[in-house]
């Protein structure tokens, strides 16, 4: 099995407060791991520092084999292999679905249009979103939004995808659509890094879970053994808050 | 949430057709004259007011004692039917001044925005021109910069520069304006959220690609209604190149009046001006109202 991410002794300050106090953290190819922990734990921060959209203060991160944080790397062909997706979708609001996912690929694959269309399609149909492709963002449910995203960034056929809190924004009723297609790219054996506050959701799809606390990984493991015998006090106090707010 | 207020509409909606298409829309009158239709008796009271009042206003102003000396001076029929044709000739120098005026600050105006908008430490002295620029031009009164430039120029004698009253009055508007638009445009850009460039660097965009695929569409489209505002500034700011010896409109309406000793060629020319801002003026207050509407119903969903 290879090695899709691996991460050394990463450390990130901003300004005074530092988010992540020395991070280790490796995940093979077509694994899915999860990563917990409360808000400000410094689960974003982390994944926003794989994909090179905040810099490092000390330690590496490898995508592959290359050394992405080493000096002279250029980020963007780099950024290309990563993909995000964000907890507020941020699709662009001018543009239609079609050209939300067909940017990158035309401006940077250097696709041409109908290539770019033509496989745009193929993954929005895949998805279910075909229908949507000449509607603009605001026309469409949130849930619909970020499965957009998603797509948008599948366009780019990265080697491993990073989601931030993807359902954190979306009514209840349109988190189950957006958790079936990240699923859906589990099985189909995609490397996904995924924040998330669904612990029902991260039991079933996640190989392993990983419990930031303090900008440090407490705790990893199986997810059954994390969610029903936690070994840390700080573990347990987390999960008997999500329990007790319902989301369990 | 923005109630939809009474439609505009009802101040041109003919009050006693009948409109086929609205069944029972003929028996209008009879119901506005009974009191029946709230919003109709509002407009009749306000035409009502609206005739009263200026009418009083226009009474007093005819029966003031310096009445017919003004009229003589600003208002003369005879000297505005004479004068109009003829300044309305030369104010087509006016939009040719000002209609390759605002192309020209459109892009030099995108220019700078873009060199003050650029980050990093590296782009320090390109932010600090740029930064410098805007604040001297929005600094000296446009009249001084189209004198240095007009007269100014030319007087070095140079090899190679020109010497042609338009040039330099297009290209001194142009400066001029170009640092307020600059800053409109700037406005704009820092109104698009950063999570909008972050979601374009992830792709893979570069600085410039997110620059100009992303923050720049959303940016213009944000700041027309300021932009057009600032176009009319520059439309009537075209008439200051008259002090570098150009005939256009004020030019033509000032020889004129010097000669008949009649301020009419000047109202008529303020006319001019006036018929072509308003409609701009207009476009503008419908574009804000617009981007509201849009953002409400946005902020709805």
């Amino acid at each position: 099995m290879t090695r899709a991410v691996e991460i050394r002794g990463l450390h990130k300050s901003f300004d005074d407060l530092e988010v992540l106090k020395g991070i280790d953290l490796a995940v093979d190819s077509h694994e899915v791991v999860c990563l917990i922990g409360a808000s400000g734990s410094g689960k974003s921060t982390l994944l926003r520092c794989i994909n090179l959209l905040e810099p490092i203060d000390a330690g590496s991160i490898a995508i592959g084999d290359e050394e992405i944080t080493a000096q002279g790397v250029n980020v963007d062909a780099t950024r290309r292999r990563v993909g995000i997706v964000f907890q507020a979708f941020n699709l662009f609001p001018h543009m239609t679905v079609l050209r939300n996912v067909t940017l990158a690929p035309r401006e940077v694959l250097k696709l041409s249009k109908a290539d770019a269309e033509r496989d745009a399609m193929a993954l929005l149909e895949r998805f279910g979103l075909a229908d949507k492709a000449l509607d603009y963002p605001d026309r469409l449910s949130g849930g619909q939004q970020q499965r957009v995203a998603i797509v948008r960034a599948l366009a780019m056929q990265p080697d491993i995808l990073l989601l931030d809190e993807v359902t954190s924004a979306l009514d209840p009723v349109l988190v189950a659509e957006v958790l079936d297609q990240i699923r859906e790219l589990a099985e189909q054996g995609m490397t996904m890094i995924i924040a998330t506050h669904e612990m029902g959701f991260a039991r079933d799809v996640a190989k392993r879970v990983f419990f930031l606390h303090e900008g440090q990984i407490l705790e990893e493991g199986r997810p059954d053994r994390i969610f029903s015998e936690p070994e840390k006090e700080e573990t347990r106090r987390f999960l008997d808050r999500i329990i007790a707010a319902g989301r369990m | 949430m923005g109630q939809p207020g009474p439609s505009p509409n009802v101040y041109f909606s003919p009050g006693g057709e009948s409109d086929p298409r609205v069944p029972g829309s003929g028996d209008r009158r009879p119901r506005i004259l009974g009191g029946g239709d709230s919003s109709a008796r509002n407009v009749w009271i306000a035409v009502a007011s609206t005739v009263i009042f200026f009418g009083f206003i226009a009474l007093i102003v005819v029966r003031s004692p310096g009445w017919p000396e003004i009229k003589e001076s600003f208002f003369n029929g005879a000297e505005f039917r004479a004068s109009f044709p003829v300044i309305l000739q030369k104010f087509v120098r006016n939009i040719f001044i000002f209609c390759i005026a605002e192309v020209l600050v459109l892009i030099l105006a995108l220019f700078i925005a873009v060199l003050r908008s650029l980050p990093g430490p590296v782009f320090t002295p390109l932010r600090i021109m740029a930064a410098a620029y805007t604040d001297l031009f929005r600094g000296v009164p446009t009249i001084l910069v189209i004198l240095l430039l007009g007269y100014g120029m030319p007087a070095l004698n140079l090899q190679g520069i020109p010497d042609n009253d338009y040039l330099w009055g297009i290209l001194a508007l142009t400066l001029v304006y170009s640092a307020y638009v600059a800053e409109v445009y700037r406005a704009g850009i820092q109104s698009v959220h950063p999570s909008q460039v972050a979601a374009a660097r992830s792709l893979g965009l570069s600085r410039w690609q997110s620059m100009r695929h992303v923050v720049l569409p959303q940016a213009v489209r944000r700041v027309i209604p300021p932009l057009l505002n600032d176009f009319i500034g520059l439309q009537k700011d075209s008439a200051l190149v008259f002090v570098l010896g150009v005939v256009d409109a004020l030019g033509q309406a000032q020889i004129i009046q010097q000669g008949d000793f009649n301020f009419t060629p000047l109202v008529a020319l303020s006319l001019i001006f006036i018929v072509i801002t308003i409609p701009q003026a207009r476009l503008v207050d419908w574009l804000i109202a617009r981007d509201q509407r849009k953002r409400q119903s946005s902020a709805a969903v």
